[in-house]
């Protein structure tokens, strides 16, 4: 990975800094900021264009190719790039362990889930199976 | 240097509020708000895939007084959120780190924000009339 490249080769023979995964997690950031930049800039004009329409018109738009693989991208950018700021904001401010450590799972989990339902979404709407 | 010398914290009751430090701590709160406004999105699909009454029950609560406030607060939060963003992008290749540099990025971000939101809106708003 591009990640383990970043780190200078004193910092990879040591090994671990004291965080252990920090690079990882700063450089998937990055790279998920850098991803949501076009796209959270196309769905807000998206949306924009689709003010007032009905469900029948919303369902088509979502259903052609481009849109549909665009919602998908921007659903997996948005909750990566989330989880991973909320972790941080988490992080800094919690101080007990116990509950610093349940929240970041919490924060995980439920960016997994709304990830999942948003991108379910898109795909049954996509894929026709619905009326 | 003696611990007695050491810079300590700002502590917040006598603190001068500066653009950088005011920007940071928005890009944060504006990061948070976006991560709960983003479950609107999914709602908003997800009743698009349900059927006409659940997409009509998402229409109304947009449409209404408090929807279009948190609509209007998401897309302030996103687009200052991006432009800050982009700075803080730029900061990471090393550039623009100066003080005189963060105080005209500060600015320019400050700009486009407001740029940014009010055609998003008259665009929206021009969108809805016609």
């Amino acid at each position: 990975m591009m990640a383990s490249r970043m780190r200078s080769p004193l910092g990879r023979a040591i090994g671990l800094g004291s965080a252990k995964e920090g690079v990882e997690h700063w450089w998937a950031q990055r790279v998920t900021a850098i991803a949501l930049v076009p796209l959270s800039l196309w769905f807000v004009a998206s949306v924009i264009s689709l003010v007032g329409a009905d469900i029948e018109t919303v369902q088509n738009w979502v259903g052609l190719p481009l849109p549909a693989i665009l919602l998908v991208l921007l659903l997996i950018a948005t909750f990566y790039h989330a989880s991973l700021g909320l972790q941080v904001v988490i992080e800094d401010y919690v101080h007990p362990e116990l509950a610093r450590l349940g929240l970041v799972v919490v924060v995980r989990l439920l960016s997994f889930g709304f990830a999942v339902a948003g991108i379910f979404a898109v795909l049954s709407i996509a894929l026709g199976s619905t009326s | 240097m003696r611990s007695a010398d050491r810079p300590l914290s700002p502590h917040l009751q006598i603190y001068r509020w500066q653009l950088t430090s005011v920007l940071s701590i928005l890009h944060r709160a504006c990061g948070v708000a976006l991560s709960a406004g983003t479950i609107l999105l999914v709602w908003w699909l997800i009743a698009a895939a349900s059927g006409p009454e659940a997409y009509e029950g998402v229409q109304d609560f947009l449409g209404s007084w408090i929807g279009l406030l948190l609509l209007f607060g998401w897309t302030l939060s996103l687009f200052y959120h991006l432009c800050n963003g982009i700075r803080h992008l730029v900061w990471d290749t090393g550039h623009a780190l100066d003080l005189g540099s963060t105080y005209i990025g500060g600015w320019i971000v400050v700009g486009a924000t407001a740029v940014l939101t009010l055609v998003a809106w008259v665009a929206g708003i021009a969108h809805w009339v016609s």
